[in-house]
């Protein structure tokens, strides 16, 4: 056997209570991550990806309500009720980047400061130290002339330059584990791949473990060792990262990568995805939330809930017709 | 800084259209009951009433351009002397209000932020509107009504202090409550606080919904911003999120709104001074208009703008220096 999982989350729901009713934004949610690696979740909006890592984070709002599952990161109870030790724990051992880094920044605090903030907070620094690190984490993303950045404020950089400030505030502490949420998207084509590149070195060279949360099949499929694929808050599909765009079990996995333009040939080859995610409100959710997009519905998908296949090694599928 | 003098010119010419659109003729006024056509014509040709209306108005602007303000009919002081004597008993009383204000509004609507619904959130939006509801003059009365008459425990609303048991401080900055503590006299001090007490709390209240609802409104966007979602996921502790990255943030459109409730405050001030035998600018313009002393009125309404738009500058220059991005504006 061999070393426990990095992070592991299992079998996680979740409900958000809403005036509306009960919105089932997560069930049976389970994937893991392991050092050194980067984990790719991928699905369209609403799938529930962003829920999923606020969970991890215990970011959560409080109309957030855990039905069930866990998660663990090295080996320690996230959902303990703990709020002291998580809240010690996030910018130290667990970091999260988000979209549109511009507006993730404070808008009034010189970007040095801010990382200074995360350092103090976590470690007994003077105030000559914690600049010095913070100069540090700037200079371990690239970014160039770091001394004289430490003093610009979010508004004199650009977007791309704000998501290097973004992450190397996230790993100023040198955290074991990194999700970032959407971190490319609002960004150029080059400026990605250069942000892309350095969480890519970060973990190769750290062996920090991170997950990557996108909508965009192409950017996971290049970056990312495995891929989890979400589709109305499920897990379908599983799989490291050329197994999944080789064979996809999953039929809304196998859609989403006909819908990925590195894939298809021409852009009339894109396929296109029919439907929508299912009203989650919905109290007669359907096992299968796919169900009604889906081409290869049988009978007992209708009629059982769906059960977890495992096809290699790591290959997860959830579906009652895996191909 | 540029869209000063523009804005000071178009005052100077409202304030001489409006003081001309006063009821009422001055030489009427001024030539007393007993007077015949005859004499008020003399007192309108002394008062330079029987030019043309360009005429007066050259004349006014030649004077200013010579730093007066006229002459005020009533007092027979210059105008200048007049407000200058005058405005520091209103200042301290808008500067004790606008404090008051403020150090009661916002730790209240910042609260109402953090706990959104909660006794203290009803508990702000609803005496901040009851507040807001009443005329400033009502309040005042009573406030003297219940605090003077029958409780005893504030003095006689007359005034800045009462002179029988106190002596006024020698003028340094004009405000008894700096003047007094600058002379070393206590006593002098206490005496000008206890006058200063009730016209403050009436004049402050009106603040205090303006204050309040917009501390509660910018933090409850700041909190919701992604920059604090960020500080929280750094896991930074509860005071840093709520003031170095909310209220700092927050305080932003605070400061803004500090130069017009000022100016509001100020302008309030003409019926609070009214009620509390206060002497400041505000119950000297009341009686200019009164006895349609132009050369008061005008210099009135003219210091008014002034206070204004200096007060803009004092805005901006705060602005800057919370937002680096005013700063770097310009
Ligand atoms: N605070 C909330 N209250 C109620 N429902 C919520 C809340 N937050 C998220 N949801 C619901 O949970 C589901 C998953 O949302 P989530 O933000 O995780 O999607 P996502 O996969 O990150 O999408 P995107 O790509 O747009 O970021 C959605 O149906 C959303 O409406
Ligand atoms: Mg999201």
């Amino acid at each position: 056997m061999t070393a426990p999982p990095l992070l592991k989350v299992d079998k996680l729901s979740l409900d958000f209570r809403t005036r509306e009713g009960r919105v089932k934004a997560l069930q049976d949610v389970s994937f893991h991550i392991d050092r050194g690696e980067i984990l790719g979740i991928v699905g369209e909006s609403g799938s529930g990806k962003s829920v999923s890592a606020f969970a991890i984070m215990g970011l959560l709002e409080s109309t957030a309500e855990i039905g069930g599952g866990s998660v663990h990161f090295a080996g320690a109870d996230l959902l303990a009720d703990n709020g002291a030790a998580m809240r010690a724990m996030r910018g130290r051992e667990i970091s999260m980047i988000f979209q549109s880094p511009r507006t993730a920044l404070n808008p009034i605090r010189k970007v040095g400061r801010q990382i200074e903030d995360v350092l103090r907070r976590h470690g007994p620094v003077t105030g000559h130290e914690a600049k010095k690190k913070a100069i540090e984490a700037l200079e371990r993303v690239r970014i160039p002339d770091s001394a004289r950045r430490y003093d610009a404020y979010p508004f004199e950089l650009s977007g791309g330059m704000c998501q290097r400030v973004m992450i190397a505030m996230a790993l100023a502490c040198r955290p074991m584990l990194l999700i970032a949420d959407e971190p490319t998207t609002g960004l150029d084509v080059t400026t990605q791949a250069v942000v892309m590149d350095l969480i890519r070195e970060m973990v190769d060279e750290t062996r920090m473990g991170a997950l990557l949360i996108t909508h965009d099949l192409g950017l996971a499929g290049e970056y990312c060792d495995r891929i989890a694929v979400m589709h109305a808050g499920h897990t379908v599909e599983d799989a490291p990262t050329e197994v999944l765009l080789e064979k996809a079990a999953h039929p809304y996995s196998a859609r989403l990568i006909a819908a990925t333009p590195a894939a298809a040939d021409e852009i009339a080859d894109l396929g296109s995805i029919p439907g929508g995610l299912p009203d989650l409100r919905r109290q007669d959710l359907p096992y299968c939330r796919f169900r009604d997009r889906c081409d290869r519905r049988v009978e007992v998908c209708d009629a059982q809930p769906l059960p977890v296949t495992e096809l290699t090694g790591s290959h997860l599928v959830r579906c009652w017709r895996p191909t | 800084m540029g869209s000063a003098i523009p804005s000071l010119i178009g005052v100077i010419i409202a304030t001489f259209l409006l003081s001309r659109a006063l009821p009422g003729d001055p030489a009427v006024y001024f030539a007393g009951p007993a007077a015949n056509a005859e004499s008020v014509q003399q007192v309108r040709e002394s008062l330079g009433l029987d030019k043309s209306v360009p005429e007066q108005f050259a004349l006014y602007v030649w004077d200013l351009a010579h730093g007066s303000l006229g002459t005020s009919l009533t007092t027979g002081q210059p105008v200048a002397d007049d407000l200058l004597q005058r405005l520091p008993a209103s200042m301290e009383l808008t500067f004790a209000a606008l404090i008051v204000a403020i150090v009661v509004a916002v730790p209240l609507g910042v609260f109402a932020a953090v706990r959104p619904s909660s006794f203290v959130d009803h508990f702000c939006r609803g005496t901040v509107t009851v507040a807001a509801a009443f005329p400033t003059f009502f309040v005042a009365l009573l406030l003297v009504y219940v605090f003077y008459y029958l409780l005893g425990w504030a003095p006689q609303p007359l005034g800045r202090i009462d002179e029988i048991y106190y002596v006024a401080p020698d003028t340094v900055t004009g405000f008894y409550l700096i003047d007094t503590l600058l002379a070393g006299d206590s006593e002098s001090f206490r005496g000008a606080l206890a006058q200063l007490v009730l016209p403050t709390i009436s004049l402050a209240l009106f603040a205090l919904a303006p204050i309040a609802r917009m501390t509660r409104a910018s933090m409850l966007t700041a909190l919701g911003s992604d920059f604090v979602r960020t500080a929280r996921a750094n896991g930074l502790s509860g005071a840093t999120v709520l003031f170095t990255y909310g209220f700092r943030n927050a305080l932003l459109s605070i400061t803004n709104i500090m130069g017009m409730i000022f100016s509001f405050l100020l302008g309030s001030n003409v019926l609070i001074e009214q009620v509390f035998g206060w002497p400041g600018i505000g119950a000297y313009a009341v009686s200019a208009v009164i006895a349609s002393d132009y050369a008061a009125v005008q210099g009135f309404i003219l210091m008014m703008a002034v206070i204004y738009v200096l007060l803009n500058l004092v805005v901006d220059l705060l602005a800057g220096l919370i937002d680096p991005r005013v700063r770097f504006e310009g």
